[in-house]
């Protein structure tokens, strides 16, 4: 059941060298950020990240990558990183890269206990290459197995003592698809509230999956800004 | 015509590829820039694929809020109607057959409509995104992009030199030029941009071209 942490540093003091690590967020929204400083800051080496992106320079994912803590990264889209570029460059950091669909498939099925399924995505690709095609009704679907990992590291908008979660707008993404997969799921929280005072009809992730949770203020930078004014011309 | 004038007059035509009603996923970039054209007598949805449907315009600077972006990751708002899901639902929504229409960017289009549009050989590898996905759900797959590469050599090709989005998945494409329907008769010219003849949309395209009874000369 749900534990409820105080410091960021306990949160992620289990997390050991070679761990897998599923984290939530798309671009720098809906990253649990005080648990990724967390995690750069108690030196953890040689893991594996899952999550769709891999942060920037120097905020996010990106912090792990600066600090050479990362042997493997699972994405869809790792183009908004120099950093990511130089080490694959440099035979530093392996990668993989599934469309974004079967990725976030790939973690849902990993939580709901479906060893792998078939999609479209990727047939007659070069990601397809080796892998198992199997035509159904005319057309062919490329095997994708699940995916699940040591840890999960998500981020909601609020929280409360049971592990149950509400997310905020487009900051839900793989949030919820992660705290399922993984198999001690530490959510990060913008607002730990009072038993009771979530609404159980609004609940996004019931707290069955969440292992910790922890309570933090949110930078919440912003990666592109985009204004009326701004998109002119 | 400088290269923004070209994107904006092949947004302009992209955006009658949208019908009052659909449900519509604009890609990054290029495609992105057709919503600024939306008729306003039109009822349109539009789909992010990191969970949001009903993509609003741009924000005001004081209306910005960092966890409400688009797939391009620009902060964005909500239109009427706004539903925010998860990724897996997303796709769910996209691979299950329920988006109308797709428009994406290209790098190059074959002429049985297979797709490339997202890495190149020897270049870093930045991922292929949600691309994959969307080119096998959405029901109309549309291509925008100029008709000739940098070099000036054809972008609509026999087969494609690039690493495949997807085999046959596009439905047509748009380009500065000429807008061109994938068939199973082969490539179908059915519109031509000011300034062009059939010979010139002929020598621009490598694959040959079925030209359409009805093709329209100056039609954008």
């Amino acid at each position: 059941m749900n534990k409820i942490l105080s410091s960021f540093e306990e949160a992620v003091k289990d997390i050991y060298d070679e761990a897998t690590i599923l984290v939530g967020g798309f671009g720098l929204v809906g990253i649990p950020e005080n648990l990724i400083i967390a995690l750069r800051n108690s030196g953890a080496k040689n893991l594996t990240i899952i999550s769709n992106n891999c942060g920037v320079d120097d905020w996010g994912l990106g912090l792990l990558l600066q600090n050479k803590q990362i042997k493997k990264m699972i994405g869809s889209y790792v183009g908004e990183n120099k950093e990511f570029e130089r080490q694959v460059m440099a035979n530093e950091l392996e990668y993989e890269l599934v469309p974004q669909g079967s990725l976030a498939e790939r973690i849902r099925a990993g939580g709901a206990g479906i060893p792998a399924f078939y999609t479209p995505a990727g047939v007659g690709t070069p990601i397809a290459e080796g892998g198992e095609v199997r035509s159904f009704n005319g057309k062919d679907y490329m095997l994708q197995t699940a995916m699940t990992a040591d840890f999960g590291l998500v981020r909601a908008a609020k929280g409360d003592h049971m592990g149950n979660l509400i997310y905020n707008k487009t900051a839900r993404n793989f949030n919820p698809l992660i705290a399922a997969a993984g198999k001690v799921t530490i959510a990060e929280v913008e607002e730990l509230v009072e038993p009771g005072e979530l609404d159980p009809d609004h609940i996004h992730t019931p707290g069955i999956y969440v292992q910790q949770t922890i309570e933090g203020k949110q930078e919440k930078r912003v990666e592109r800004l985009t204004t009326r004014s701004s998109a002119k011309g | 015509m400088g290269q923004q004038d070209i994107r904006e007059k092949i947004a302009k035509r992209a955006e009658k590829e949208l019908k009052d009603g659909d449900y519509a996923n604009l890609g990054i970039g290029m495609p992105t820039l057709v919503a600024n054209y939306i008729s306003q007598h039109k009822r349109l949805m539009l789909q992010s694929e990191n969970g949001l449907l009903g993509i609003g315009p741009y924000p005001a600077e004081d209306q910005v809020d960092p966890d409400l972006i688009n797939a391009g990751k620009e902060t964005v708002t909500e239109s009427q109607g706004t539903s925010y899901f998860d990724n897996a639902e997303s796709f769910g929504m996209i691979r299950g057959g329920h988006i109308d229409v797709a428009v994406l960017g290209g790098m190059e289009v074959s002429s049985n409509g297979d797709l490339a549009n997202w890495m190149i050989p020897g270049k870093t590898v930045k991922g292929m995104g949600g691309a994959m996905d969307i080119v096998h759900g959405a029901q109309r797959v549309i291509i925008i992009m100029n008709h000739l590469n940098k070099n000036g050599d054809p972008k609509i090709v026999n087969t494609c030199s690039l690493p495949l989005t997807g085999a046959e998945v596009v439905t047509k494409i748009i380009t500065d030029c000429a807008v061109i329907e994938v068939t199973p008769k082969g490539l179908m010219l059915t519109e031509i941009a000011e300034g062009y003849t059939v010979e010139d949309i002929k020598k621009m395209t490598e694959p040959d071209l079925v030209v359409s009874e009805a093709v329209k000369l100056e039609a954008y």
